[in-house]
């Protein structure tokens, strides 16, 4: 299957990438081979496999939900790219 | 013998027996990084201050506790994709070039209470994608054996280091290889452990269904106790399983007799360097002799593993590095609306291999396209994992190389990713089955490049493994010989 310059144009909006007009032709071609060598996985007749979940346990893990972290606003507001007082700056989200 | 070259048991020993205070390798070590990283470049970035304090701090306690961890007052070196409380950690992205870990990770901690020294966060590929260390966002490691050659990776900052004998040991992180592999071309001892045997809680997540942290050291026992220290269930980290932690240093007796050892015929077939394949062979008959029983065994799914890995890495990948958005840290671009600050800053911020993989993984999840990849990759695993079943019904462990070459050339693989891909064959396949395995040091090929063995082992048995390891590198020298590093 081939992969177009389209798609990957369509991919790097979800994945929320600017990509240029350099790198969207190299991704094209490069993703296109790496896509062209998986298809090997079609080679497989998996229709009565499962598909895997964890690698170690099945069961899930549960515990008490009680706080045991100590808040620290400062530590995490020190990495923020803009603050206002204990909030974070971010751009207009709703018109 | 220089203070640095001890490996962390004998350091362990002088320190206890007071023939050495902790402040005084730690100073030494130091001395060795300052007078050896403009060459070799391993670390990101270094806590010197940090480091003395707790080796004070160390040898205090090592004059008041008549029994203690054998870690305390040990320099110890940390890829810098693993949280320390206040201070920088980059993941070796321009991303998060500014970030100040806000706390400590879960294995720094135990570290911490062992009392470990970290003197030191090393380099790795950006975000742990990668086999070369070349895709830092910052500078490229190179290989002390050889300064032309990459040092692997991803946590080829630590295996570079722990060669150099610019640390005791260090830790670095595996999701596809990425300790086994930068131990086999540095020539030293890395361990991947069972999914669920370390806690990654503080550890910047890459693909979580096989990210596991694990020892980098200068020979097996270093391996042995370093894993004992930090193995252990955590509950912040609920992938971390609740099971007894063996004590791995007893597990070195020497002893492999009647221990059965499988040879899968598929990590034979194509692509191996004919000084790998010899040297494989040689430390086969090596364990041979020693007692083991030899068998081939089959993994007929191997040569899928490649394919199932990148759909299953990246998809993983995509969607835990869309947490990087310039809102709440990392960088921020100035964009006119809020889709365009999100994506000028990932475009700003990530590097080319990470984007790629990014890309890669959105599209293996995207609408029409998850049952053929995602899906399809899921239940090749299950077939992977299976072989592995399979195969530990006819022996204890499995003997394989740890990578098809030695150390490739900086430069020679990184405008393809695709080969690039391929150069992981021989590790990937663990981390999709979840099992533990190790890479120790079996030879040189012909330019003096380090050739690795892998042993890889049960689900929890981590024990076996490093019994088989240590059996191993008592009858060899691979493990003492030490890079020239006054290169031309």
């Amino acid at each position: 299957m081939e992969l177009t310059l389209k798609e990957v144009q369509h991919v790097a909006v979800l994945a929320r990438l600017r990509l240029t007009p350099e790198e969207e032709k190299q991704f094209t071609e490069q993703l296109g081979r790496i896509l062209q060598y998986m298809e090997k996985l079609g080679q497989l007749d998996t229709s009565q496999v499962e598909p895997f979940d964890h690698a170690a346990t099945s069961a899930n893990a549960f515990r008490d939900d009680i706080v045991s972290n100590t808040p620290n606003p400062a530590a995490i507001l020190a990495n923020a790219p803009a603050k206002e007082q204990t909030f974070f700056r971010v751009p207009k989200i709703i018109e | 013998m220089s203070l640095y070259s001890l490996t962390l048991h004998d350091a362990s020993e002088k320190l206890r027996k007071r023939e050495i205070s902790s402040q005084e390798l730690i100073e030494a070590v130091f001395q060795r990084i300052s007078d050896t990283d403009d060459d070799i470049r391993a670390y990101l970035t270094l806590c010197r201050d940090a480091a003395l304090a707790q080796a004070k701090q160390a040898d205090r306690r090592l004059q008041q506790e008549s029994t203690s961890s054998p870690l305390l007052g040990i320099p110890i070196a940390v890829k810098d994709n693993f949280l320390i409380q206040g201070v920088r950690t980059t993941c070796a992205s321009k991303i998060l070039g500014d970030f100040i870990a806000p706390y400590d990770g879960s294995t720094v901690a135990r570290l911490r209470s062992a009392g470990a020294v970290i003197i030191g966060k090393t380099n790795l590929d950006e975000f742990a994608m990668g086999s070369s260390a070349e895709n830092s966002a910052f500078f490229s490691t190179r290989n002390p054996w050889n300064f032309d050659r990459v040092p692997g990776g991803s946590s080829g900052g630590s295996a570079a280091a722990v060669a150099a004998d610019q640390c005791v040991a260090a830790l670095g992180t595996d999701t596809g290889g990425s300790i086994r592999q930068p131990a086999a071309f540095c020539g030293i001892v890395g361990l991947k452990p069972t999914y669920g045997r370390v806690s990654r809680y503080g550890i910047i997540a890459f693909a979580s269904s096989m990210d596991q942290v694990g020892p980098m050291t200068k020979d097996v026992r270093d391996c042995a106790l370093l894993l004992e220290a930090i193995s252990g269930h955590d509950q912040a980290d609920a992938t971390s399983v609740n099971r007894p932690v063996p004590k791995y240093s007893e597990s070195l007796t020497g002893d492999i007799k009647s221990l059965r050892l499988g040879i899968p015929k598929e990590y034979f077939t194509t692509g191996l360097q004919p000084a790998v394949e010899q040297s494989i062979g040689a430390a086969i008959g090596q364990l041979e002799k020693s007692g083991a029983i030899i068998q081939e065994i089959s993994l007929p799914h191997t040569e899928y593993a490649v394919a199932v890995y990148y759909i299953v890495a990246t998809a993983e990948a995509s969607s835990n590095l869309a947490r990087y958005d310039g809102m709440r840290f990392g960088h921020r671009a100035a964009g006119k609306d809020l889709t365009e600050t999100y994506m000028l800053s990932r475009e700003e911020g990530f590097g080319p291999e990470v984007k790629r993989r990014i890309m890669l993984g959105t599209y293996a999840l995207s609408a029409g396209y998850y049952d053929a990849y995602y899906l399809k990759a899921q239940r090749v695993r299950a077939l992977i994992r299976r072989d592995f079943d399979e195969a530990f019904k006819h022996c204890d462990a499995i003997i394989t190389p740890t990578s098809p070459t030695t150390a490739f050339k900086i430069g020679e693989k990184i405008q393809n990713p695709l080969e690039m891909y391929l150069s992981d064959i021989c590790t990937i396949s663990i981390n999709l089955a979840g099992v533990p395995a190790l890479s120790l040091p079996c030879g040189f090929d012909a330019g003096g490049l380090p050739i690795g063995m892998q042993i890889i082992g049960k689900h929890f048995d981590e024990s076996t493994i490093l019994r088989a390891a240590y059996a191993y590198e008592q009858q060899t020298h691979w493990h003492k010989k030490k890079p020239r590093l006054n290169q031309p």
